[in-house]
């Protein structure tokens, strides 16, 4: 009797105006039915309806892209999570760090979870980069998308770099000053490295000065950084990822036989 | 009479014939070239905007200059470190009077520390090593320490003016390069 009654209800639902205006597709187990209802849905239709059999050839790739872009869905999660309680302050910054792992409840779990997802994206990132390279996964029609891993792999580095400085401890500092101490010997831009009197650089206005927000690494450059590490940079890394899994898919999919 | 309709989709839009007059630039051309060109203009404009946007006119950085008190409060033959951990800057009172050395590693910046038992600046970073005067002697490090400027006051204080740098070039003694470094005693 009840299972009658429930079978009413859902029947109403489901032929109702307000539900037939979100959700246009029923769910009947067709294959036509199966690709209209994900080429019809906007979030559905990032992925194929289907997937070749090829895909899923874990030892092949040991999933190692997969899981670096795990860590980078873990790393926005966590990071927006935090934005909560840190201010990119140079009078603020540790103390909201220690705040945020000791008196915030699970602070202390997100605040980890961020750390060790950064440090296991970039061993992820490179041991999928060595797994391409090994699989010959980098030649016709393949070649753009190496490129463009590279490139992903510079961005993942420099994330992992700005977001060193923030917790503004020693470790932090320090890092941030030999870093950017190597951007002064760029060439025409660095006010120590060649060509600097062509361009006329100097230790206020070059490549280091712009990192810094002055000439040494203070409250500009906290914020410089957490600029960069917040917005810019996975701004970017998101665009380009969407080019690198795009050319996957139109390459064949992933673990295509070559 | 019947005509045959142009079927739009399908037929390229071409370029009108050579020996038309007036036609070095059909107008499309001129309005797609202006309309890029403003395009380019705008962006290019932006970039330029944006990189002189990053250097601001006033930073709010420690004043380099100050006062190292009297003469008489620094010993002949010692390193004083009074102001390395402030100021990041040694001085050292030798027979022939003061002169200031950066505790900044030539290497990548990191601050050396002094030996003094050992008589020789010592990087913790990579192991820089530097003597006395400044010059590297071993480890990483190119070039031997910087020193600043250091000089006397009519009343007869010590000044240190850190935005006055003596940069040393590698392979030449600290005080053959900069003699003008060493304030007489």
């Amino acid at each position: 009797m009840l299972k009658e009654r429930l079978k009413a209800l859902k029947r109403t639902i489901a032929e109702s105006p307000v539900w037939r205006s979100m959700f246009r597709h029923d769910y009947r187990d067709t294959q036509r039915n199966r690709v209209l209802m994900i080429m019809a849905n906007v979030w559905l239709h990032l992925h194929p309806p289907k997937v070749r059999r090829h895909a899923i050839r874990i030892r092949f790739t040991w999933c190692m892209g997969g899981i670096t872009f795990l860590f980078f869905l873990v790393l926005t999660v966590t990071g927006v999570v935090l934005m909560f309680y840190y201010r990119p302050v140079a009078e603020y910054a540790y103390a909201d760090m220690k705040y945020l792992q000791f008196d915030v409840p699970f602070g202390m779990l997100v605040r980890n979870m961020h750390r060790w997802a950064a440090h296991g994206m970039v061993l992820s990132v490179w041991l999928h980069m060595f797994r391409v390279f090994m699989t010959g996964s980098y030649k016709a029609p393949r070649e753009f998308n190496w490129v463009v891993g590279v490139i992903l792999l510079t961005l993942t580095l420099l994330l992992s770099f700005t977001g060193y400085l923030l917790p503004w401890d020693q470790l932090s500092i320090w890092a941030v000053t030999v870093g950017t101490n190597m951007a002064r010997a760029t060439p025409l831009l660095g006010h120590e490295g060649p060509f600097a009197e062509v361009v006329g650089v100097t230790p206020r206005y070059d490549a280091r000065a712009f990192l810094l927000g002055g000439t040494i690494v203070g409250p500009p450059t906290l914020l410089r950084f957490y600029v960069l590490h917040c917005i810019f940079l996975p701004i970017l890394a998101s665009v380009l990822m969407i080019v690198h899994f795009w050319r996957i898919r139109k390459d064949g999919g992933i673990s295509g036989p070559l | 009479m019947a005509q045959e309709a142009p079927v739009r989709g399908r037929e390229v839009i071409a370029d009108p014939p050579e020996d038309t007059p007036n036609t070095i630039w059909t107008r499309r051309d001129f309005f797609t070239a202006a309309g890029w060109g403003a395009v380019l203009v705008y962006l290019g404009t932006v970039l330029l905007a944006f990189t002189r946007f990053m250097f601001p006119r006033v930073l709010f950085e420690p004043n380099p200059v100050f006062d190292a008190g009297a003469p008489e409060s620094y010993l002949v033959g010692i390193v004083d470190e009074r102001f390395k951990n402030e100021k990041r800057v040694w001085i050292v009172r030798t027979e022939e009077g003061f002169y200031a050395i950066q505790a900044i590693c030539t290497h990548l910046g990191c601050t050396p520390n002094w030996l003094k038992a050992e008589n020789k600046f010592k990087c913790p970073c990579h192991g820089s090593g530097f003597k006395r005067d400044g010059a590297n002697f071993e480890g990483p490090a190119p070039r031997p320490l910087d020193r600043v400027k250091i000089v006397r006051t009519p009343e007869g204080k010590l000044i240190v003016d850190k935005s006055a740098i003596y940069r040393m070039a590698p392979g030449v003694p600290p005080t053959v390069q900069y003699p003008q470094s060493i304030l007489k005693a």
